[in-house]
């Protein structure tokens, strides 16, 4: 199996998921400069978390403009799996792959710590290995994962099934309390309509070894491996 | 020669920049005439306290800086100990004070930046950010408002940087109202045989700046942190840097990419007193001379002079000696991450320093005599007159009343609203996050684990300035020994007042006499460090803060322990002896209002002794959860490590001999609490090495339940514990 990671100038969990990847996996990703305008025979994209262009602009806003993008929202559109991470959702947004946006936390503050999203569902390539109500807990580490698009489209979302992951509390629930930037309906990761394409707030590849802080990223990238190998 | 004056350089233009009219004559001397402003300018940040160290130089140099596994000690950019296997850990603290009481965010975050800048100048990537905060007391009208700034400042570079905050401490206290500490440490790794030092090396050679443009700011940053404050200070807002982390990951990324290869000869970063110091440190270091074309340094404003060019201190910016024939390759790498790079200079044999714009000379100066013939002073001191050993404190009315004030009180209460907003667990590495003994980072791609820490306790300085440096030095030591690793060296960050002023000055000698005992008795050495005087607004001096940034290392992460605990029925253990020593403990000034009395004695020997068995019985793997008793003494202790681990503990009778309060709070040093599911090994190993040891309880159920105290659930302790930061940043001033 195949993957490629983009490195934005600015990108910063570039290496995380890289390690992530090549541990699970087994094969090094390739990683892939912006500057590129084509991709290699690949069976995943991921693009990283961090600070693409200093989060100058609007997050990811730069980014998603970046030639390599080009070259992903086509292949995306003939249906190649595109991952993003954190920025990487923001991007994804940014460019168009998923709709809505990213806005800065309801509590203006970037947050980095442990919370628990909900699997929506497990019929998709990213969440075969979790049980659809499943809860993980997993870190973000963000100031701009304010979920945000109008009541029109979330319902869409909904009855679409897009919406991959929500924010809830430790028995499951989304409620307000537990939603730690003020995302609309809790989301915190979002599928595109053929649920090839995800964007996902936290970050799965920080907890895929139990010496740092537990291994409920892994089963997403357990899931790729099953369905793309 | 006496001090020239000119129409161009007054006795009042020499004062405007810091230096004396002595210190002026000397200028005079090595120039053999009145410099111009321009070399006014290089002399005065180049022997600004901030830079020259010329008060506290003579004393530095009494701290042991060698040791069988430092590498580099005090004087490159950064320090340099080597953790085996061909790895070092490069690291450095360093106060960036002055400037965040002027403008918080930006002041923190430039202070971030330029401690990693010092670092992997240095061919280090950068895995590790701690700090150490000292703000005004919470009912001070500004306190708030710099709490907030800093701490948003510190998140917005580390975290964009990508490199995690992984611990610190934060505290209050009146005497930093008027000046707040913000002290940054950075820690990185580099090959043993993959370091980068500064020293110009081959005449020909090319002189490389690279980075962001230079601009008007920072000017005179170095010479404002080296005098007090007063009402006025607020105008010196300009003076503060704006730093771009953006701009820096680029640096850091294109920096270790030409790294990888062999084209560098010598490599500095821009810091304090920018191309200045980073031109004449290179210079005086490859005892060699400097040429520089200031028309070729990429500016971002016009009509920029040879003077403010000089002294700018813009951040983002590092000078390069390459290889003759190399600049193309390294030019690829530079633009391809879009930063600034110029060819400003050459290497000469001159010994001197020469500034040219435009085709004139305007700058033309000995690089040996302005390094070393800087001034350097031994400042008339005085002690601390002694305080009384003991103190008289009668017992509190309601000892879990007593605890519960003691566990919300702002020094002691969980600093969660701070390390919320850093990123902890970027980079993958972060096994110990903030709010144990020692944060852990495992090496990236090995078994082993670096314990990294800061620490100091200001109200114990103050008290017994000896004393006080030698239990900052031997509390770090104990910080990390408590996760299992053994410290290997420290970095140092002296926070004091004016120097002028004897018994302030005599707080600086009292602090390095004591942390130079500790650090021989523990084995323990400096190997870089900071010093920031004056820290001073309308003569209110701080309390003395010398900062102790400590680094230890563990072979396998996976025998560290933490402070949580985790096991029901497990003893714990007080390893320590126990005197109920109250005078300037946190007990004294948060239940009674007294900061009185003498400090705890530090003894080094029984120090060193109990740390050496804990950290074999971790290693042994006999402990469960280890934390060193520290500010408030076992009962808090104990209460942080019910709280941590959300389980509570049961307490036997108390020795006989002390008040319950003396037991319970006071701060004798050298101790530390286990818990451990082999209770009579640990015993029988400590009475085999002589170490005083005794038991205290059983960990398990949900409360806190000690002889006086009743029963306190954990939930509770853990509720008062994470209320009052939250709260007190949510009120309105």
């Amino acid at each position: 199996m195949k993957t490629a990671v983009v490195v934005f100038p600015g990108s910063n969990c570039d290496r995380d998921v890289a390690v992530a990847v090549e541990e699970i996996f087994g094969t090094k990703p390739i990683m892939l400069w912006h500057r590129e305008t084509a991709l290699p025979k690949i069976d995943l994209v991921i693009l990283p978390g961090g600070f693409s262009y200093g989060d100058y602009l609007r997050s990811g806003a730069m980014a998603a403009q970046s030639p390599i993008m080009q070259a992903v929202k086509a292949k995306a559109a003939g249906g190649l799996p595109v991952l993003g991470i954190c920025n990487g959702f923001q991007i994804l947004t940014e460019a168009g792959l998923l709709p809505g946006a990213l806005m800065r936390n309801r509590g203006l503050k970037f947050i980095n710590r442990v919370v628990t999203t909900r699997v929506e569902t497990s019929q998709s390539i990213y969440t075969s290995r979790y049980e659809a109500g499943q809860v993980v807990s997993i870190p973000i580490a963000h100031a701009d994962g304010c979920y945000y698009a109008d009541n029109a489209t979330l319902d869409r979302l909904e009855a679409q099934g897009q919406v991959a992951f929500r924010y809830v509390d430790a028995a499951g629930n989304a409620t307000e309390a537990a939603n730690p930037n003020g995302s609309a309906r809790n989301i915190a990761g979002l599928f595109n309509e053929t649920k090839t394409v995800l964007g996902y707030m936290p970050h799965p590849e920080r907890v895929v070894d139990p010496l740092f802080g537990g291994t409920d990223g892994r089963p997403l990238f357990e899931s790729l491996i099953g369905a793309l190998s | 020669m006496t001090a020239v004056y000119t129409k161009e350089i007054t006795a009042e233009i020499v004062a405007q920049h810091g230096l004396t009219s002595e210190e002026y004559a000397r200028c005079c001397t090595i120039m053999g005439r009145a410099p111009n402003l321009t070399e006014l300018g290089v002399f005065s940040v180049m022997w600004s306290e901030h830079c020259s160290y010329k008060s506290s130089k003579v004393h530095l140099k009494t701290l042991p800086i060698t040791g069988p596994k430092v590498i580099c000690g005090p004087g490159e950019n950064a320090g340099v100990i080597d953790i085996g296997d061909g790895q070092t850990a490069i690291f450095k603290i360093e106060s960036h004070n002055h400037p965040s009481f002027i403008e918080p965010y930006q002041g923190a975050a430039t202070g971030v930046g330029g401690i990693l800048r010092d670092v992997f100048t240095m061919g280090a990537r950068p895995i590790a950010n701690l700090n150490a905060l000292r703000f005004g007391s919470p009912d001070h009208a500004k306190t708030r408002h710099l709490v907030a700034g800093v701490v948003s400042g510190i998140g917005g570079y580390g975290n964009c940087v990508g490199v995690p905050t992984v611990g610190g401490e934060t505290e209050f206290h009146p005497s930093y109202n008027g000046n707040i500490l913000v002290n940054a440490m950075t820690v990185g790794l580099a090959d043993a045989d993959k370091i980068f030092y500064s020293a110009a090396a081959g005449p020909g050679n090319p002189v490389i700046y690279v980075g962001a443009k230079t601009g008007r700011d920072g000017i005179h940053g170095a010479t404002m942190a080296s005098a007090e404050f007063d009402q006025d200070s607020e105008a010196k807002r300009p003076t503060v840097q704006v730093g771009d982390p953006f701009t820096e990951k680029l640096l850091i990324e294109a920096c270790l990419e030409l790294m990888a290869g062999d084209a560098i000869v010598a490599i500095q970063d821009m810091g304090a007193a920018g191309l200045t110091s980073s031109s004449v440190e290179m210079a005086g270091k490859g005892g060699l001379g400097i040429e520089l074309d200031l028309s070729q340094v990429p500016v971002r404003e016009t009509g920029m002079v040879p003077y403010e060019i000089m002294l700018s201190e813009s951040q983002e910016r590092m000078l390069m000696i390459l290889k003759p024939g190399r600049e193309p390759e390294a030019k690829r790498i530079f633009d391809k991450w879009e930063l600034d790079f110029a060819v400003i200079g050459k290497v000469t044999e001159t010994g001197h320093l020469v500034l040219k714009f435009k085709g004139e000379t305007v700058a033309d100066l000995p690089v040996g005599p302005l390094v070393t013939q800087a001034p350097e002073y031994k400042r008339p001191w005085e002690p601390t007159p002694p305080r009384p050993e003991t103190v008289t404190v009668a017992a509190p009315a309601n000892l879990a009343a007593t605890l519960r004030k003691l566990i919300a009180c702002p020094d002691i209460a969980s600093k969660r609203w701070i390390w919320d907003q850093y990123d902890k667990t970027v980079m993958g590495d972060t096994i110990q996050q903030p709010g144990g003994d020692a944060a852990l980072m495992r090496v990236h791609g090995t078994k082993k684990g670096l314990a990294l820490v800061t620490d100091c306790t200001p109200r114990y300085c103050v008290a017994d300035p000896k004393r006080g440096g030698a239990q900052a030095v031997a509390e770090t030591w104990r910080n990390i020994t408590a996760t299992g690793a053994t410290p290997i060296a420290i970095t140092d960050n002296m926070n004091f007042g004016n120097p002028e002023k004897p018994l302030i000055m005599g707080q600086f000698v009292g602090c390095i006499e004591g942390m130079r005992e500790a650090c021989l008795a523990l084995d323990y050495p400096v190997v870089s460090g900071n010093v920031s005087l004056y820290n001073e607004t309308n003569g209110q001096a701080i309390l003395p803060t010398p900062v102790i940034g400590g680094v230890g290392l563990i072979d396998d992460v996976a025998k560290a322990v933490d402070t949580r605990l985790k096991g029901p029925g497990h003893v714990l253990l007080l390893v320590g002896a126990t005197k109920g020593h109250l005078g300037a403990s946190l007990y004294l000034r948060e239940i009674e209002g007294r900061e009185e009395g003498a400090p705890p004695p530090v003894d080094l020997a029984a120090e060193r002794r109990n740390g050496d068995f804990v950290r074999a019985q971790i290693l042994a793997g006999r402990v469960s959860a280890c934390h060193d008793v520290a500010d408030g003494g076992v009962l808090v202790t104990l209460a942080e490590m019910a709280m941590s681990g959300r389980m509570g503990a049961t307490l036997e009778p108390l020795p006989a001999g002390l008040p319950a309060h003396a037991f319970y709070f006071g701060e004798d040093q050298g101790r530390y609490i286990l818990a451990t599911s082999q209770a009579d090994a640990v015993l029988g190993a400590a009475a085999a090495a002589d170490v005083p040891i005794i038991r205290l309880g059983i960990a398990g159920g949900d409360t806190l339940t000690a002889p006086g105290l009743g029963a306190i659930p954990v939930r509770e302790l853990i509720g008062l514990n994470e209320a009052w930061l939250p709260e007190y940043m949510a009120a309105d001033d």
